[in-house]
């Protein structure tokens, strides 16, 4: 699972969990794979991430420095920052591990990089 | 003269007169026919082309349009499925000679532009067929044509057509051709990527992967650009995001389907045992060279939410199950007290999803997360004898902008639907509605004899016709 994907998730499908976002992280297994960097891409997509969540993300995973921890206001333009984003959006792959709904703590497994959001029917 | 007008602007009359019109040939596949119309829609108000039709048809495999710029041609050419070749027409006529005359008073000067050029002709006959020697004899007819350069039938720089179209009546051929053209080749349709995404060569497929074909032209009715967002809510073996990711979309996708997406369902392949190891979506994707603009897989029940609201999507592309080849189903139990051991791994049970109800959510998930004229693009399967528009769902802030029928079977039939987002939901808006139909139930209990009754009957007579086979053997056998 990609950070990007992280920020838009969400566990409001649990019964009385109004916002479930965001998910904490617990990585077993992590993967780093190059992937071809689209800047015009990235200035579309910067509106929709939250940024500080994307941040914490970062540092829960170890990798606090590659990220300013606030987005900096000329970001459309400061390509060092958008090659930093990229990385930290695309190329850093959670293989195994979980996230956790920050309400609850009920625990969606991620196995062979596919988090599996599912219930159990007590649950629903 | 009609134009076509879909969510783009008609140019003033000034634009119009300094622009240089020009007529093109648009050839299509004999396929498909009920989609070409609504596939031509979605890329030219995808691009903002204007496209003048001169002539237009759903039982001819071909268009006359007028174009300001052959870039849109080639625009056209470069997402159109459905399109063979697009031509850049120089005459038409429906007699030989008239032709002939029309090409000698074509401008000489448009002419020349590819005089000195390598060249070759192309004779195409629709519905009759020619021999080579018979080919170059027609093209010799055209000998007066000022082209100074030189054939070359590999590479020329100017690939030069002549059409005799007899029709599609292909019992009954007539003697001479319906119409006749000739015209500069300017660009082939994506009639190729259909064999390049050919599910036989395809690592990774379920029993129910879309067509290439067919998912080429959902791609084009969601408008799929470069840099655009592709959800595609029932993703199953990803089959409609491979393309979306080839036209430059960012694409992800859920399923509730565990081990699908795990790719440890039992092999499709009739020729395979078990599945591959490294059989997956992803690995899809690393095989068609897109798997830079492939995000993630989710396991996760549609019928539940899963994403941030604010969470904006440019096109939803989608193959939902119809309760036929593969199962409707939500999350949920019917025991009014479920109890979960701790200490198992627990594989929740399921329900039934009512395709009513899996519809109208769709609708309001679009509504949620589409950006305004962003797109969804899904199949809707139908009962073809008892098919009327009010069958399909309604949402206040989508507009329905294409409906072509594929026909599956004597009885059904499935219809690919592309609604447009026109407004952003408000408290006044009227309800998401959607007609009876219950596909499922028509499609087990509605037909004239019940599936047992058929399958009795079938095999009865199979088993007479042995019987009467057996008779006669013995009865020949005793001849000889």
């Amino acid at each position: 699972m990609k950070l990007l994907t992280h920020n838009m998730l969400t566990s409001k499908c649990l019964k009385g969990v109004l916002v479930g976002y965001p998910l904490k992280i617990e990585v077993q297994d992590l993967r780093i794979c190059e992937v071809n960097c689209n800047l015009d891409f990235l200035i579309r997509v910067i509106p929709r991430i939250d940024y500080p969540v994307l941040y914490t993300a970062m540092e829960t995973l170890g990798y606090a420095n590659d990220l300013p921890s606030e987005k900096p206001e000329d970001y459309q333009t400061n390509e060092e920052f958008l090659k930093k984003l990229h990385h930290a959006l695309f190329e850093i792959e959670i293989i195994n591990g979980n996230l956790l709904c920050p309400e609850t703590g009920r625990k969606f497994p991620i196995n062979d990089g596919i988090p599996n959001m599912l219930l159990n029917e007590d649950e629903t | 003269m009609d134009i076509l007008k879909f969510g783009y602007v008609v140019p003033t009359v000034e634009e119009t007169m300094s622009k240089i019109w020009k007529k093109y040939l648009l050839w299509f596949a004999h396929q498909h026919a009920n989609f070409r119309k609504e596939e031509m829609n979605s890329i030219i108000s995808m691009f903002k082309i204007t496209l003048r039709l001169v002539f237009e048809s759903t039982d001819h495999p071909f268009w006359i349009v007028e174009l300001s710029s052959p870039d849109e041609a080639y625009l056209i050419a470069s997402r159109s499925v459905l399109l063979r070749y697009c031509i850049e027409l120089w005459a038409r006529s429906t007699n030989i000679e008239v032709l002939h005359s029309d090409l000698k008073s074509y401008p000489k000067d448009e002419i020349e532009l590819y005089l000195s050029t390598t060249f070759k002709v192309v004779v195409e006959t629709f519905c009759k067929h020619y021999t080579q020697r018979e080919k170059v004899e027609k093209i010799e007819t055209f000998n007066y044509l000022p082209l100074k350069g030189s054939v070359n039938l590999k590479n020329p720089d100017t690939t030069l057509f002549y059409i005799e179209y007899y029709g599609i009546e292909s019992n009954s051929i007539p003697e001479k051709p319906i119409e006749l053209f000739f015209g500069r080749w300017i660009a082939d349709g994506q009639r190729d990527t259909i064999q390049k995404l050919s599910l036989k060569s395809r690592k990774f497929i379920g029993n129910t992967s879309m067509d290439p074909q067919l998912s080429i032209i959902m791609a084009n009715q969601a408008r799929v650009k470069k840099g655009d967002m592709v959800l595609d809510p029932f993703v199953g073996t990803g089959s409609l995001l491979i393309i979306a990711s080839i036209f430059g979309g960012y694409t992800f996708g859920t399923d509730i389907d565990f081990l699908m997406l795990h790719a440890r369902t039992r092999p499709s392949r009739i020729s395979q045992k078990i599945r591959d190891k490294d059989e997956s979506i992803a690995s899809n994707m690393e095989q068609y060279g897109v798997k830079s603009r492939f995000l993630d897989v989710l396991v996760s029940d549609f019928s539940r939410t899963l994403w941030r609201t604010d969470m904006q999507l440019d096109a939803i592309i989608t193959d939902p199950p119809y309760g036929i080849r593969e199962a409707v189903e939500r999350v949920g139990t019917l025991k009014s007290n479920p109890f979960i051991e701790d200490d198992q791994i627990h594989y929740p049970s399921k329900v039934i999803y009512k395709l009513e109800h899996l519809f109208i959510d769709l609708l309001i998930f679009s509504v949620k997360h589409l950006r305004l004229n962003g797109r969804v693009v899904f199949w809707f399967p139908l009962f073809r004898g008892k098919y009327s528009e009010d069958q399909l769902p309604f949402h206040p802030c989508l507009t329905l902008v294409a409906s072509s029928e594929q026909i599956l079977s004597n009885y059904t039939s499935r219809r690919l639907l592309t609604y447009e987002k026109i407004k952003e939901p408000e408290t006044d808006d009227p309800a998401c509605t959607i007609g009876e139909a219950n596909f499922r139930d028509q499609y087990f209990n509605m037909r004239k004899e019940s599936r047992t009754v058929r399958r009795l009957r079938q095999s009865g007579e199979r088993a007479r016709q042995r019987m009467e086979w057996e008779m006669r053997k013995t009865t020949n056998g005793d001849k000889t």
